[in-house]
């Protein structure tokens, strides 16, 4: 009776000791590898434009991924792989532009321009009235 | 009152044919100008702190160690199955023979095998060699493809970067640099 116990308590050990395993290796690949995509397209393929590093099998996109996945594995944060990018690359390489003088039409016109319609509408509402 | 609504039908259809040349003209110059884009390094300090293997020995070795003793440094990123690097390589060589610069080569995803090689055929212009199995030590350089090339100084900083093969005009402007 005894060792009955004994051994459904050993099995009940070993199964949930390798339900733990898969679920950590599970947990840690998926979440890199979302990680590694999130940042991939978000970065411009400069070698076929118009196309971003995760959909592109280019052979430069492809190094990209592996080296946006070790920078990872490394401990860097998604903010430290796309500055060190920028710092290799320039502003280009990411689709998200930051704020600087060459772009800040590109900023402010839709601003403006909600501005400018919002403007003109409420001069209407309040003419009718 | 009419007179007034006249002008202010007037003022409106100018302004948008006014839009309409400008927006012409930005499309005219926009599409007009080139679309290969070279990237541009923010901040031209190159990056050094990472293993590099060596091509023949296949031993490995820090990279800044391998950036001392010289004032200046070429970097070269070629392969076998690159066919610009085979013209490229005259260059090289006139370089390596007629400057005080230190050649270094990165075999970027290539075979030991084709790339000794290749060395044969055109010649080894290279002090040391290191290989790029997946390409990861280029992106460290900020390059995008082969054959690209970086002079660098001893303060690891990028003063020139070739990409394409090095041509006459190359060749004489990196000799100028690297005589003062």
């Amino acid at each position: 009776m005894k060792s009955k116990k004994l051994l459904k308590i050993k099995i009940l050990i070993i199964f949930i000791l390798t339900c733990l395993s898969f679920k950590n290796s599970a947990i840690s690949s998926s979440f890199s590898e979302e990680q590694t995509i999130n940042i991939t397209k978000n970065l411009r393929c400069l070698i076929c434009q118009g196309q971003t590093i995760h959909e592109s099998n280019s052979d430069f996109a492809e190094s990209m991924k592996k080296y946006i996945k070790s920078e990872l594995e490394n401990g860097k944060t998604n903010d430290e792989v796309f500055s060190s990018l920028i710092e290799k690359y320039g502003q280009w390489i990411v689709y998200d532009p930051g704020i600087s003088r060459n772009t800040l039409l590109l900023w402010a016109l839709p601003l403006l321009l909600f501005l400018i319609g919002g403007a003109i509408i409420v001069k209407k509402i309040f003419r009718k009235i | 009152m009419q007179f007034l609504e006249k002008i202010k039908k007037s003022i409106f259809s100018l302004i948008i044919l006014i839009l309409l040349i400008i927006s012409f003209f930005v499309f005219k110059f926009a599409l007009q100008k080139e679309k290969i884009y070279t990237p541009k390094m923010t901040d031209n300090q190159i990056f050094t702190d990472f293993k590099v293997q060596f091509l023949i020995d296949e031993k490995q070795i820090n990279f800044n160690k391998v950036l001392t003793g010289k004032n200046f440094y070429l970097i070269n990123i070629w392969s076998s199955w690159c066919e610009p690097c085979k013209d490229e390589s005259e260059y090289l060589l006139e370089l390596k023979n007629n400057t005080p610069i230190m050649m270094i080569g990165i075999n970027y995803k290539d075979k030991k095998k084709n790339a000794l090689n290749f060395l044969k055929l055109y010649g080894d212009p290279f002090e040391q060699i290191f290989v790029d199995k997946q390409g990861l030590i280029s992106i460290n350089f900020g390059a995008y493809g082969v054959p690209e090339t970086f002079l660098i100084n001893n303060d690891n900083k990028v003063l020139k970067k070739y990409i394409g093969p090095l041509n006459d005009e190359d060749v004489y402007e990196i000799k100028k640099i690297t005589k003062n």
